[in-house]
């Protein structure tokens, strides 16, 4: 909503400089997101009102003439090729050293005079693109025949228009007037209203016309009037000023009347050629299943029983609270007009706008729910207008249809609720004053409460709570305290899932990779890539109906995509290693239910190690740095994890290991397959680490399982052994840790694997550092030796294990 | 060794001057080893001769022998201490390192601003009682529409802007990306009693042009306290500790007149310029107006409490609601917004 201080101003005199203004409005009433100060460069002396006195040709050029013009202080003569420059208009005159906007380059210059064409020019009479205004240049402005000849420019041009941004719930903030209300009651000033008078010279409206509401659910109140004799033509010069600044052309008289009527009511109006209306008579009904209207922007619309139609006799003449239609429009040879203004139920003009995806001033006002009692205000206001400035004569009387008319109901507000509310008491005289300037009616019959009944234009307001908040933002939120929260605390609720997520990321962060956070929503190619095809709950993600992007389609089923498109983005700027996690959920489709959105933590990683000086080496981050990071987190959670080799879509086979904590699977680990990573432009080898946070949380020890610190020394030995190629390293440890006796354990870790020289082909030799520790002694070389020979048979009768060198 | 007329002196001379020329640990470790070791030391061997002298000088003998390796066992510790003395010191003089040589790098990984945001913004209100709740991203439209009080014809709904999900259950499209986390707040007013303190914070999304202020993914937490006596001075003092905690502890809030369909009254909330303090009218963070509009907040709509099951007429409640990006752009003076979900490791790892 664009907001004028100038037309404000007819309304409540504004003893506020214009940014406390903009301040106050932002505090109390509405969000002002900026403003336009018009004439901001007109100096006071050197652009000023001016009358032409005379136009003379100019000796020289026949495109020039010679004005004279009377400019307070004498008469001067100028130079000037505007066409439309006549004697007796008031017009805006520049003088040497006024800044203005140079009409070829559109920058501000300083006007520097110099004869033309041979003739001196005492100044230069201006256009609106000279002055800033537009880009208006083929003529010279011409201002209202009663500024005053002399006066500085900006006394009579010069305004501050804001643009601010109103709440749904405020139609009267649609309105001129209900910003003035506003300022009156937070500077304590009075307000203006705009005169509603006029006559009623011509015969009974009754006479001219009909009007029936057949949908009273929809239409709540129809008021028209009939104004015979109108003359159309330009509107006046303020109205037109006042239009454009608003962001309204001007048309004609009549329309700018109910355009100007709306700007500053909030309510709109319609104007029909009452010779066009068919029968004399207008019916707001329902429309028919496919009844048609070209409405008047042009476009031909279909309508349906959901829409509120204006009908004369012969069918629709326009759509209710939206747009009317082109058959009635008043035009030059208009003589009579029948001047509508109505109300309609909020919803239903939002709902037709939305379907015909057609908004209008209208509607934008109606959809935010007007007080009915405003149609006739602004019947009124219009009908003053009209009498002035078409010279029309009003038929006796109002047509006004208000099936629906109620009383508002009185609302009881306690000062102990503005208190339980508030936290603070505001006095009652405050109370009193604060909601009588903003024109509801207020009574303190007890000290301890008010009976308050909203005025109509506010039908916003319905509850005590309602009234409170009117209250305080007029009073002044600076005036509320900061408290602190008294009373109770809930009772903490286990959070284990959301809790086990953050420990993730920190130990994740912890381990070198860097958390980011990717779209949530993915397209099907890349899902497609990632997810089996047999995986149909997966390859069936939900879909947005509207997403703003193709690639944004689909609720994603794996984090995988996203992941690697991220390390590819990177890597076109990342030269060594990169490490990447994130943890988001997969949004699995439910049967009639809201989708599973279950919890992953998905990490990739790849590229080259760094050397001491941080530069890419030969060596590559490989399959065990992913492991690792795995079985470190395992170790920081106290899991106990296996994995176990697995083919899994996407996924390398031979370089794949599923993650299983006791019977759950948990989570993966593994090298992406080459063929899945190409279209995601990754030519490197790439690694993925992926857990799952429902099963891992199943895994979880409440706490660690402590153990008492050794007493005795573990010796140590290292052993090399040969076995099968095939056979899984794992299952060596598996035989070394399980083995004890006398109360000795072995713990075991390798620390080598080696194939070649010195080991027969199809095996390979595991180097295996070993513990030998009992908790109640030291041990003895024979303690070992015993030890270490029942291991070695176990090793050899189980895997076929040799030791390497014996 | 069996000759008693041995020289101690002169084999003390030797060994003190062999000492002397060991100038590194391991030459002093063979040194003690050629002198003192335990199988073929000099002395040693010096000493398991004394049983073979003869009876009438063996104790003259043993007494030199032994005098003798006191003193080069004591030779040996002045000169271990001197050498390491003297190996600390190279360290300082011709072993000192150039200290701005860059280390070794040792990887390391960051949080996302937007987590590491959204975490202090959590703990400033933790730290006053509340507890925080997740709820669904895929909600009933019910949930982020109705039961907040933005029915389907009020133009309210033009505040969010919904990205619909494509799928029908029972005939009727009902389901959504959130929009905002108000409706887990109404799903923990469902289900609790008063006292509620809840954060409820979470990604929310809203179908609309992105620019450098505007992302259709984005974090929200929402707050959210209902009880006897709750009242609007209160939502000011928690805002205003949460600002503090924030943006530093000089930091001045106001509220400003805002509107809400599920608070009454509603306002939005605005800190003072930390970066300008008011005083720079061409200022990039606060625009010149010396205030930072924060987030929207409000008393509980009666409507909310009561359809809840409680007594709106005893229970009051205030909630909240904040962008955790801006926030995060806020903080860290960022200039566009689409950096968060971007993923470059250039921006991430400045955080």
């Amino acid at each position: 909503m664009k907001l004028s201080l100038k037309w404000l101003h007819e309304y409540v005199d504004v003893n506020l400089p214009v940014e406390e203004l903009a301040r106050r409005l932002i505090d109390a009433t509405a969000e002002v997101e900026s403003w336009e100060t018009i004439g901001a460069d007109w100096d006071a002396e050197k652009v000023t009102v001016a009358e032409v006195i005379s136009v003379d040709p100019h000796p020289n050029a026949d495109r020039l003439r010679l004005a004279t013009v009377e400019t307070g202080s004498g008469y001067q003569q100028v130079v000037c090729g505007a066409p439309n420059i006549e004697a007796g208009q008031r017009v805006a005159f520049g003088t040497e050293g006024a800044t203005l906007i140079d009409g070829h380059s559109g920058k501000p210059a300083v006007l520097k005079l110099r004869p033309i064409r041979g003739v001196d020019s005492a100044g230069m009479v201006l256009s609106e693109k000279e002055l800033g205004l537009s880009d208006e240049h083929e003529g010279i402005l011409v201002l209202p025949g009663d500024s005053p000849v002399g006066a500085p420019l900006g006394d009579v041009l010069g305004d501050t228009v804001f643009d601010i941004s109103t709440s749904s719930n405020r139609a009267d903030l649609l309105g001129v007037l209900g910003f003035a209300r506003e300022v009156a009651t937070f500077t304590r000033v009075s307000l203006r209203e705009p005169s509603r008078s006029f006559s009623e010279p011509s015969g009974p409206v009754g006479d001219f016309i009909d009007i029936s509401i057949e949908a009273p659910d929809l239409c709540r109140r129809f008021t028209a009037s009939v104004i015979e004799d109108v003359k159309i033509g330009s509107s006046p010069a303020w109205m037109q000023d006042r239009l454009l600044k608003h962001g309204m052309r001007p048309l004609s008289n009549v329309v700018d009347i109910t355009n100007y009527v709306m700007l500053e009511t909030g309510q709109p109006l319609h104007a029909f050629d009452y010779d066009l209306v068919r029968d004399q008579k207008i019916v707001a009904r329902r429309a028919a299943h496919g009844e048609r209207l070209t409405t008047l922007d042009g476009v031909d619309r279909v309508l349906d029983p959901e829409m509120l139609v204006i009908c004369d006799g012969g069918g629709p003449v326009g759509i209710a609270g939206i747009m009317g239609g082109g058959n009635s429009e008043v035009s030059d040879s208009t003589k009579t007009v029948l001047l509508e203004v109505a109300n309609f139920v909020p919803g239903s003009i939002r709902r037709t706008s939305g379907r015909l995806k057609l908004r209008s001033e209208a509607s934008l006002r109606f959809e935010k729910g007007i007080g009915p009692w405003m149609a006739e205000y602004a019947q009124r206001r219009a009908l003053h207008l009209l009498e002035q400035l078409t010279g029309g004569r009003i038929a006796k009387g109002l047509v006004d249809l208000y099936p629906g008319s109620a009383e508002t109901p009185a609302i009881i507000v306690t000062a102990e609720r503005i208190e339980r509310v508030l936290g603070i008491a505001v006095p009652g005289e405050e109370v009193l004053r604060i909601l009588g300037d903003l024109g509801f009616t207020c009574d303190q019959p007890a000290s301890d409460a008010f009976v308050v009944t909203p005025p109509p234009w506010r039908p916003d307001v319905e509850i005590p709570d309602d009234v409170i908040e009117e209250i305080i933002r007029i009073h002044g939120y600076e005036r509320l305290p900061a408290t602190s929260l008294q009373g109770g605390l809930p009772e903490p609720t286990p959070r284990p899932l959301e809790d086990l997520r953050e420990v993730l990321r920190d130990l994740m962060v912890g381990l070198g990779y860097q958390e980011i956070i990717t779209y949530s929503l993915s397209d099907m190619d890349s899902l497609g890539r990632v997810v089996p095809s047999t995986d149909t709950r997966r390859m069936n993600p939900l879909a947005v109906m509207n997403p703003s992007a193709a690639q944004h389609t689909y609720l994603r089923t794996s984090l995988r995509a996203s992941l690697l498109s991220a390390f590819a983005g990177n890597r076109r700027h990342e030269e060594t290693g990169l490490r990447l996690f994130e943890i988001g959920v997969e949004y699995l489709p439910t049967e009639a239910d809201l989708p599973h959105e279950r919890p992953v933590l998905a990490a990739t990683l790849g590229g080259s190690r760094e050397d001491r000086w941080g530069r890419a080496t030969e060596e590559r981050l490989d399959f065990f740095d992913a492991k690792g990071t795995a079985e470190s987190i395992f170790d920081a959670l106290g899991i106990k994890a296996s994995f176990e080799p697995r083919t899994e879509h996407g996924l390398l086979e031979g370089h794949t290991a599923l993650i299983k904590v006791g019977e759950e699977t948990a989570g993966v680990v593994a090298q992406v397959h080459p063929a899945t990573a190409g279209p995601f432009d990754l030519e490197e080898p790439v690694f993925l680490v992926e857990l799952w946070l429902e099963e891992l949380i199943a895994a979880l020890p409440e706490r660690p399982a402590y153990k008492r610190l050794p007493r005795y020394p573990a010796v140590r030995q290292d052993i090399s052994l040969v076995i099968d190629e095939s056979t899984p390293a794992v299952s060596v440890l598996e035989i070394v840790r399980s083995q004890h006796s006398g109360g000795i354990r072995i713990m075991a870790s390798i620390f080598d694997e080696y194939h070649g020289a010195g080991v027969p082909d199809g095996k390979k030799s595991l180097a295996i550092a070993l513990a030998y520790q009992a908790e109640d002694r030291t041990l003895t070389d024979s303690d070992v030796a015993r030890m270490q020979q029942g291991l070695l048979r176990r090793l050899e009768q189980v895997l076929g294990a040799t030791l390497r060198g014996a | 060794m069996t000759n008693s007329n041995i020289s101690f002196d002169a084999l003390g001379e030797e060994a003190s001057n062999a000492l002397t020329r060991a100038s590194s640990s391991a030459e002093i470790d063979a040194w003690r080893a050629v002198w003192l070791g335990r199988q073929e030391g000099r002395i040693t061997m010096l000493l398991r001769s004394i049983k073979d002298q003869p009876a009438e000088g063996r104790a003259a003998f043993g007494a030199g022998a032994n005098v003798l390796r006191t003193t080069l066992e004591e030779a040996l510790e002045v000169r271990r201490k001197e050498l390491s003395q003297s190996e600390i010191s190279d360290l300082t003089t011709a072993g000192a390192l150039d200290v701005t040589l860059p280390g070794r790098p040792q990887s390391v990984g960051r949080l996302h601003p937007v987590t590491q945001t959204l975490r202090d913004c959590i703990r400033a209100f933790t730290d006053m009682g509340f507890r925080v709740v997740e709820g669904p991203e895929v909600e009933w439209a019910y949930y982020n529409f109705e039961a907040a009080r933005i029915p389907e014809d009020h133009p309210a709904r033009d505040m969010w802007d919904t990205f619909w999900v494509d799928t029908l259950v029972n005939g009727e499209r009902s389901m959504l990306l959130r929009t905002h986390t108000t409706p887990n707040q109404i799903r923990v007013l469902e289900k609790s009693e008063p006292p509620i303190r809840v954060l409820v914070p979470g990604k929310c999304y809203r179908h609309e042009a992105t620019d450098a202020t505007h992302e259709w993914m984005l974090t929200q937490i929402e707050g959210l306290a209902v009880d006897d006596g709750i009242r609007m001075s209160d939502l000011k003092g928690a805002l205003y500790e949460f600002a503090r905690e924030m943006f530093g502890s000089d930091r001045k809030v106001i509220f400003h007149h805002s509107y809400f369909p599920f608070v009454e009254p509603g306002v939005e909330m605005a800190i003072d310029c930390f970066i300008c303090r008011g005083e720079n009218s061409t200022c990039h963070t606060c625009h010149g107006t010396g205030w930072i509009e924060i987030l929207g907040a409000g008393m509980v709509h009666p409507e909310i409490i009561d359809n809840s099951g409680y007594d709106s007429s005893r229970y009051t409640g205030f909630a909240f609601g904040l962008g955790v990006e801006r926030v995060a752009l806020l903080r860290w003076g960022i200039e566009d917004i689409r950096h968060f979900y971007a993923n470059d490791m250039r921006f991430l790892r400045q955080f």
